[in-house]
């Protein structure tokens, strides 16, 4: 039988990068420039595949079709921090959407910064090899986001008056929910504490903070909602309805 | 049926988005097994989301299904060791800048963000190193987009020749 604890670590994982995946495609068109639309089509492309590959693995350890884990589970079902799950911003990408570039950079910077750190302990000490081997894959790529974000970080605190104030209203924003994203057990897959990973990752984030004369928030509250038991906000039922529609509509078609 | 046999045949398989290199060029080839009748082949995705990895084992199974007494074909996709950039083969390097891709620099290491002493690639990536212009050979580049229309490929502009161009990404 699987080790729950090895299943729960795997979905967490997948739902993560699906989710916040989804979210990050949704800036195609929409995006400030061009280059930007092509960087959050590729970004997008990158999570939807490490998705894929988590979902592969629970589906190796017998545990369901690896699309219907992406596409059938309902938002009980899933283990993704509810940081990203939020909506980029107003509206929707279909109708009338007044997307927040400062909040999406913000929530991406602390994201990929927590990946990061994460990628790095199961690369490093999972004792399912499987998972330790494409862990040290997928952060070799991930480089790439966490680069993108704080370069637009630094752009957007030391650029006008307007950017510095938008970022600031998004990593408010983002402190609500980041909490919700060190929400992880201990174990042989997953050899660290929530406490040494918020450790770890204020100790990389803080300096860059200081670097462009930004105040560290100083409180980061307990999430409201715990993503990884399964408590979501009514915007990720509206994702999956999104996300899964194709799917469901042929059940069984081939893509 | 031999190993070698086996082997020129895969190098008969291109890359799907990049027609004059093949994915032993590309150093995604890793263990090939010969059995009686059955190959089974060990291959690194560049990247793990990478869209034309289905194609690309399609490809390799019809490929080699041609070469004399193989009866039955298995891709395998592995991530131990990982593909990385340094994989690429000196031919492969030379095809990439004929198609118009300059191949990867350096060797993928990190500096900033937690790259101390001894702790591997960082978590952040050095961009110091530029690639020479596929054109013109001029080392006056700079990037323009660290992401392409490929899950592997960066944007770069030369200021030698004024022409934008794209770049493999090291990792």
């Amino acid at each position: 039988m699987t080790d729950p604890i090895l299943a729960l670590l795997l979905y967490q994982l997948a739902d993560d990068e699906l989710v916040i995946g989804h979210r990050d495609s949704e800036w195609l068109g929409l995006a400030p420039h061009i280059e930007e639309d092509i960087a959050f089509g590729s970004i997008a492309q990158d999570e939807v595949g490490h998705a894929t590959a988590f979902y592969r693995l629970l589906s190796d350890l017998g545990l369901g079709v690896a699309d219907d884990l992406a596409f059938l589970r309902g938002a009980a079902e899933r283990r993704n921090a509810v940081l990203l799950e939020r909506p980029n911003g107003a509206g929707t990408y279909l109708q009338d959407p007044a997307f927040d570039w400062g909040y999406t950079v913000a929530r991406r910077l602390a994201y990929d910064l927590f990946d990061a750190i994460r990628l790095e302990c199961i690369a490093s000490g999972c004792s399912y090899q499987p998972l330790a081997q494409l862990a040290g894959k997928i952060r070799r790529e991930e480089r790439y986001h966490l680069l993108h974000h704080v370069t637009w970080f630094k752009r957007l605190a030391e650029g006008t008056e307007e950017s510095r104030r938008r970022l600031v209203a998004g990593i408010e924003q983002t402190f609500l929910d980041a909490g919700g994203l060190f929400v992880m057990t201990p174990s042989d897959y997953f050899p660290t504490t929530s406490a040494a990973l918020l450790e770890r990752w204020t100790a990389e984030l803080r300096p860059q903070f200081d670097a462009v004369g930004l105040p560290w928030p100083l409180v980061m509250p307990a999430p409201a909602l715990d993503g990884r038991a399964g408590q979501h906000t009514a915007d990720l039922s509206a994702l999956l309805e999104t996300m899964g529609e194709v799917y469901r509509t042929a059940p069984g078609a081939a893509w | 049926m031999t190993g070698a046999a086996v082997w020129a045949a895969l190098a008969d398989v291109k890359d799907p988005e990049i027609p004059p290199v093949s994915v032993v060029d590309m150093g995604m080839v890793g263990r090939v097994i010969v059995g009686e009748g059955r190959v089974t082949v060990e291959m690194m995705p560049t990247f793990v989301g990478c869209p034309a990895l289905e194609i690309i084992r399609r490809n390799v199974v019809d490929r080699l299904l041609l070469v004399d007494g193989v009866t039955d074909v298995e891709v395998r996709f592995v991530f131990d060791p990982p593909w990385t950039s340094e994989r690429v083969t000196p031919e492969g390097r030379e095809r990439l800048r004929s198609f118009g891709i300059a191949p990867p620099v350096g060797a993928g290491g990190g500096c900033g963000l937690g790259a101390g002493p001894g702790a591997g690639p960082g978590l952040l990536l050095s961009l110091a190193e530029v690639p020479p212009c596929p054109f013109c050979g001029s080392g006056d580049t700079h990037m323009e987009n660290l992401f392409g229309p490929t899950a592997c490929r960066a944007i770069y502009y030369c200021d030698g020749c004024k022409q934008p161009f794209e770049a493999m990404k090291t990792v």
